[in-house]
């Protein structure tokens, strides 16, 4: 590592970025849950947020074009605070036995296929910038 | 919060949020082993027990804004877990991939059993 990021104000620069990416990623997640309350706007942001960290960390092991930095603030910051595992768990166990199931199937399936669509779109910009 | 100075619901919520990303930086990097997803479970079964803790302890509002939807909601995270049992399965480990999915899931689930159990103890 060079010297830089061991300065103390690029280590304080990554936590404020983080600190923000939280402060946005956690509201935007509020946002979704007055539009869409319970089950459904928990099931959007972590479909939402599946995908799109699927592209982001895809991206970086293809084409890469994204700064380090950038992708961290990002993924860990923003997308990672927009989705959530907590209120999931906690509304499908108050969830009658039924809607718990089909809650955890759906946040799963979706979920993991909101990843690999991250990563079709991330093969296929990577394939036109290498072109 | 204590009806004389009115919160907006976003700085709340935000104040939490920004608090709960920077304490998942913090503790995944402490507990993360290379190759496994260790982080992720840890923040996901700390955050599932915290929010069931003060949901059922009835905590206002404003607090659960606070710390429930802003801290616990950002502390613990959806697409870090999709996205790392996706990897282990097409790296070639489709058992830790699946143990992944179902350890969050029971660890969450065992975590917010304990909350409640814990609020009954102290009610």
């Amino acid at each position: 590592m060079s010297e830089t990021t061991h300065h103390p104000l690029v280590r304080l620069e990554s936590l404020a970025l983080i600190a923000i990416g939280g402060f946005a990623g956690s509201n935007l997640r509020y946002l979704a849950d007055t539009l869409l309350p319970g089950l459904y706007g928990t099931l959007a942001v972590n479909v939402l947020g599946s995908f799109a960290l699927g592209f982001v960390l895809y991206e970086a092991l293809y084409a890469g074009v994204l700064a380090p930095e950038t992708r961290a603030v990002v993924s860990t910051g923003f997308i990672s605070s927009f989705t959530t595992y907590s209120t999931f768990a906690l509304q499908s166990a108050q969830s009658a036995p039924t809607w718990l199931v089909l809650n955890v199937l759906a946040n799963y399936a979706l979920g993991f296929s909101g990843v690999l669509l991250g990563r079709w779109l991330a093969r296929s910009t990577d394939r036109r910038w290498s072109a | 919060m204590v009806g004389v100075i009115e919160f907006d619901p976003a700085h709340v919520v935000g104040t939490g949020g920004a608090i709960g990303a920077l304490l998942r930086q913090y503790v995944s990097a402490l507990v993360d082993v290379k190759g496994y997803p260790t982080g992720t479970f840890t923040v996901n079964v700390l955050g599932s027990f915290a929010l069931g803790f003060v949901t059922f302890l009835g905590a206002d509002t404003t607090l659960l804004l606070l710390f429930g939807t802003g801290l616990c909601g950002s502390f613990t995270t959806f697409s870090s877990f999709s996205f790392e049992t996706v990897r282990l399965w097409e790296t070639g480990e489709p058992g830790q991939a699946i143990g992944n999915a179902g350890g969050n899931l029971l660890g969450a689930g065992i975590a917010i059993g304990l909350a409640w159990a814990l609020v009954e103890l102290l009610a």
